[in-house]
């Protein structure tokens, strides 16, 4: 490392600031400005109190005894509830599967795994909603053959199941991240720790619990705070799958700052979504950050 | 192969459930290239029935010559905006992540962690004040607009990713180089960046085929149709009385065949720049 009391180092930084303190630093920093401000004129806290309290963004008249919608965020807190455990532990799963040499053509499954990731999300959205659509689409068509009339329906359609679909779907779009972390976190482990355990007569429940799953605790960290930041900032997949509908039925905070911004032009209110929006993913990136050190 | 045969039943098990898996994540692709090379007639009951089963490539022309949103011209569109915004960020942050790398200066590690930081933002906490301003400097619907925005957008991963590339490189070259007298920056641009190379196209693949996906950025900053990129138009291919799957299922392969071929040809950078942007050394 060089100490240097010279100004190398700014010249290094200095075409990196001039383009992010226009394009990335001014404009957080305006929208923090505008959230407290309503057509020009300061208004503190008002604006949360207005968005906070809208059922927009938190439903409590029909949450949860209702269907949907509940309100934005707590559809993306639905949606952390089922999507992190469900590909987390998926992934993780079948990082494990694949591992040994037993299987045949492993690398074919972990690469038809992993397509989701590879594709843009908006690809990734219109196929599930063309996986839910009545007729052409393979999960009302199986549930139909199950006789379960009540999910042989465009998914995307009912405010009952919209949501669901958007998250169901999500997984197989997202389960190749956790798989492919674990893997390389799987192939880092040294083999002498397995032989080790099986010398001291450890079962494979053991070996898992007491070798494996500690040692994997850095790529868990990872995993975890990645995909919890992916389920806040979800967009592409639910504007095109179901467009937050119907009725606002799967509506996430993302695209609620969009409809704020685009299509009722209140300003203010898109960036009070926007800043907490950015609040929550403070968690899991401040967590990141504090592992560094 | 020789399978004791106290494991043959394990063996089937295993692979039995680990093929299933594959399936059924393979299943949507399945369904997705079916209804692009067949009629709308015959899957629009079920791609699954195979008779009859007449193969066409009258969606994809379809798509390609869209009347009202051509994806020929989305793609190009998409082309002309993501290569720069591949090149220029990296540059870019290549120099800085070496500033980070090598140097010690006042405010280093907090200025890293808030780049860190900018690696979380979601985009919607920049896209008000960004649409005004580039609406101020009349660069609202240009590609040059949006081309700034991904490079600086682009920035703060590849600062990080590059930062922790160039931190495991062996220093003894430039320590070397310095001693003979060369420049920081003849350094850099003679001796780091040549060594970096393998990072380097780990970060231009995944910038790329990132800016490639984008849709949200392209959403706020073109408006004008000509100008949409090839993601942008997808939605928009429905058509007017139902859906037409066929279109819209041969449009989405050829939307993602440029990311699904960059990932092919460079599967090596694509998988080891995945995992060094999230974890580090």
């Amino acid at each position: 490392m060089r100490k240097s009391k010279s100004l190398t180092p700014l010249f290094f930084l200095l075409p990196a600031l001039i383009l992010m303190v226009p394009f990335v630093i001014y404009p957080v920093f305006k929208t923090v400005y505008l959230s407290f401000f309503l057509d020009d004129k300061f208004v503190g806290l008002e604006n949360y109190k207005n968005v906070l309290l809208s059922p927009d963004i938190v439903n409590l008249d029909r949450f949860p005894t209702n269907s949907p919608p509940w309100g934005a965020l707590i559809h993306n807190v639905v949606w952390i509830a089922i999507h992190l455990p469900a590909t987390v532990f998926l992934g993780l799963g079948i990082a494990l599967l694949l591992r040994g040499k037993e299987i045949k053509g492993a690398s074919v499954i972990k690469s038809i795994v992993f397509l989701g990731m590879v594709i843009p999300m908006i690809v990734g959205g219109l196929i599930i909603r063309f996986l839910f659509e009545e007729g052409a689409g393979v999960i009302p068509a199986i549930f139909k053959a199950l006789g379960i009339e009540g999910l042989a329906i465009t998914w995307t359609a009912y405010p009952k199941t919209a949501l669901f679909a958007a998250i169901l779907g999500s997984i197989w779009i997202w389960t190749g991240f956790s798989m492919l972390m674990y893997s390389a976190g799987l192939a880092s482990i040294p083999k002498d720790y397995y032989e080790a355990a099986l010398i001291d007569g450890a079962n494979r429940f053991q070996i898992f619990k007491n070798v494996t799953w500690p040692l994997l605790k850095p790529i868990t960290i990872v995993v975890v705070a990645m995909t919890l930041l992916w389920d806040l900032k979800i967009f592409d997949v639910v504007y095109v799958a179901t467009g937050g509908g119907p009725g606002g039925a799967s509506m996430v905070l993302a695209l609620q700052m969009w409809d704020y911004f685009a299509r009722a032009l209140n300003y203010n209110y898109a960036a009070v979504v926007a800043v907490l929006l950015t609040t929550l993913t403070l968690i899991p990136a401040l967590w990141l950050i504090r592992r560094r050190e | 192969m020789n399978i004791p045969k106290y494991k043959l039943k394990e063996f089937i098990i295993s692979n039995s459930i680990a093929w299933i898996l594959g399936v059924i994540w393979l299943i949507p692709f399945v369904g997705v290239l079916m209804a692009s090379i067949r009629p709308y007639r015959e899957i629009v009951g079920g791609w699954w029935h195979f008779s009859p089963f007449t193969i066409t490539l009258k969606n994809f022309v379809g798509a390609f010559n869209h009347p009202m949103f051509p994806i020929s011209e989305g793609l190009r569109n998409s082309l002309i905006i993501a290569i720069p915004s591949t090149i220029t960020p990296l540059l870019v942050a290549a120099l800085a992540a070496y500033a980070f790398a090598r140097y010690s200066f006042p405010v280093k590690h907090y200025l890293f962690a808030f780049i860190v930081f900018l690696m979380a933002l979601p985009q919607q906490m920049t896209i008000v004040p960004l649409y005004f301003l580039l609406r101020n400097f009349h660069l609202l619907n240009k590609f040059q607009g949006l081309i700034l925005v991904h490079s600086a957008w682009g920035l703060a991963w590849i600062i990080f990713f590059m930062r922790n590339y160039f931190s495991m490189l062996p220093t003894d070259v430039e320590e070397a180089a310095r001693i003979d007298g060369a420049s920081d920056f003849k350094i850099f641009y003679k001796i780091v960046l040549p060594m970096a190379l393998p990072g380097l196209i780990s970060a231009a693949i995944l910038q790329f085929t990132w800016v490639w996906s984008d849709f949200f950025l392209a959403l706020v900053f073109l408006q004008n149709p000509e100008k949409y990129v090839a993601t942008q138009r997808l939605p928009l291919l429905r058509g007017q009385y139902f859906v037409d799957w066929g279109i819209l299922t041969a449009a989405s392969i050829m939307v993602m065949l440029v990311p699904l071929l960059v990932y092919t040809l460079f599967q090596k950078y694509y998988i080891s720049g995945m995992i060094g942007w999230s974890t580090e050394k």
